[in-house]
């Protein structure tokens, strides 16, 4: 099934120019590795980057030292036999880079309850800015209504879920910000598993959930 | 370009005049420079070709520098990046693949990757293509309808198409690695606006390669 929600542009360029923080990168990549219609963008401003380079050749000098490093990448020069590594087949929801930053199956997780059924798993990464989760949503059950104080992008790695008059299935991206106050539900067939990547706590509209976010830092 | 039957000599003293050719100073339309880096790629792959190394380094690194200066990187830290990124081009040159991108997309790509490594505190996660898990698409075969250099050529076409207010939103995230908060003040305009100039200009680049895609 072809995906039908996708990153934005500027997201992509951000992430391309590698000004992204590291939450939101993991969830582009991921998303990047699932959507060749997003990579096929990526190529696109990877190009304009080698052509900004192109451009800035004309006015440029060579410098004294350029020589001296030109001579010791000479030097130090051994051909090194790329070895690839296989990656391990152990999982199919999460796709790399993801899997790494999580380190195993859905089953193996240490989920966390976060009130009406759902679970989430927390993801650590070296940016204080945005908080990277996972939430696993029953099937057919429904997200208590949130606003946000911020961004939201959420990715979905399986199952399925219905926001704002849109389906959303794996590799879907949905993207929401401090102007939407949404609930969204898992799709019926199974359970939804998502990525979900914040820069601001949710604000939830009724008080058990937000009772939850204190105790969880939901 | 030299080919396979040089004898090839280790000895770095033998190139410390690299400057053979110097093509930054030759006055060729920059598509066709593109396509004769990506041959010395090749060759530098195929056949340790150090000629070929040093036309791709003394054509790059002036850039690369300025790059790397424009990026904030602190001047005495350059020299040091420059050797790394032109380092990896040529330990990395067998994965060069001349059908997936151009020569100065993929340097580009690898000095960014050796700024982020040295200055950047968080990680950027890339996708790997040899997951199980990845989705490949129909043309990445390499049967795309237009060859690599011809979209190059395409996008640097649209790119002149373009506001001069996209472009510099581009500019000032790509080359210069400023976030749109940063790239806001600077131009003293909302947030709101320096996002949908990026997404505008993807939109239109996208539309000039044949995309069908509107969504942004």
């Amino acid at each position: 099934m072809s995906i039908q929600h996708h990153i934005h542009g500027d997201l992509l360029l951000a992430y391309c120019a590698a000004t992204l923080d590291e939450g939101a990168s993991i969830l582009v990549a991921t998303h990047l590795a699932l959507c060749s219609d997003c990579r096929s963008d990526a190529e696109i401003v990877e190009t304009l980057g080698g052509i900004f380079l192109e451009n800035a050749t004309t006015n440029q000098k060579q410098e004294k030292s350029d020589q001296k490093i030109f001579a010791s990448i000479i030097k130090s020069h051994q051909s090194t036999a790329s070895t690839s590594s296989k990656s391990s087949l152990d999982s199919f929801v999460f796709p790399e880079p993801l899997r790494s930053y999580i380190g195993g199956d859905p089953d193996e997780l240490d989920w966390q309850p976060v009130g009406g059924g759902i679970r989430q798993f927390l993801i650590k990464t070296h940016d204080s800015q945005t908080t990277v989760r996972l939430l696993m949503i029953p099937a057919g059950k429904r997200v208590p209504d949130h606003g946000h104080q911020g961004f939201e992008a959420t990715l979905v790695l399986s199952g399925s879920f219905y926001d704002r008059d849109s389906w959303y299935r794996r590799g879907d991206v949905s993207i929401a910000d401090s102007t939407v106050i949404h609930h969204p539900a898992a799709g019926p067939e199974e359970d939804c598993i998502c990525l979900a990547v914040t820069d601001a706590k949710l604000k939830f509209r009724s008080p058990l959930p937000r009772l939850f976010q204190k105790f969880h830092g939901i | 370009m030299k080919k396979a039957a040089k004898i090839i000599s280790l000895n770095p003293e033998q190139y410390t005049n690299y400057s053979s050719k110097d093509l930054s100073k030759v006055n060729k339309p920059p598509d066709q420079i593109s396509r004769v880096m990506s041959d010395y790629l090749v060759a530098v792959a195929e056949h340790q070709d150090q000629e070929a190394f040093a036309e791709i380094f003394n054509y790059y690194a002036p850039s690369v520098r300025l790059y790397l200066l424009r990026n904030g990187v602190d001047a005495s830290k350059v020299d040091d990046i420059i050797q790394e990124t032109f380092a990896a081009v040529w330990a990395k040159s067998s994965q060069y693949d001349c059908n997936r991108a151009t020569a100065s997309t993929w340097i580009f790509t690898i000095a960014r990757n050796k700024r982020i490594d040295a200055f950047r505190r968080e990680n950027r996660p890339e996708f790997n293509p040899n997951d199980p898990t990845f989705q490949p698409s129909f043309f990445e075969s390499g049967e795309q309808a237009m060859t690599v250099q011809e979209r190059a050529v395409t996008i640097r076409d649209a790119l002149t198409q373009l506001s001069p207010e996209q472009r510099e939103v581009l500019q000032f995230s790509l080359f210069e690695g400023q976030s749109y908060t940063t790239i806001a003040i600077r131009l003293g305009i909302p947030l709101g606006t320096v996002k949908s100039r990026a997404r505008l200009a993807i939109g239109k680049l996208r539309l000039a390669l044949g995309g069908q895609r509107e969504d942004l």
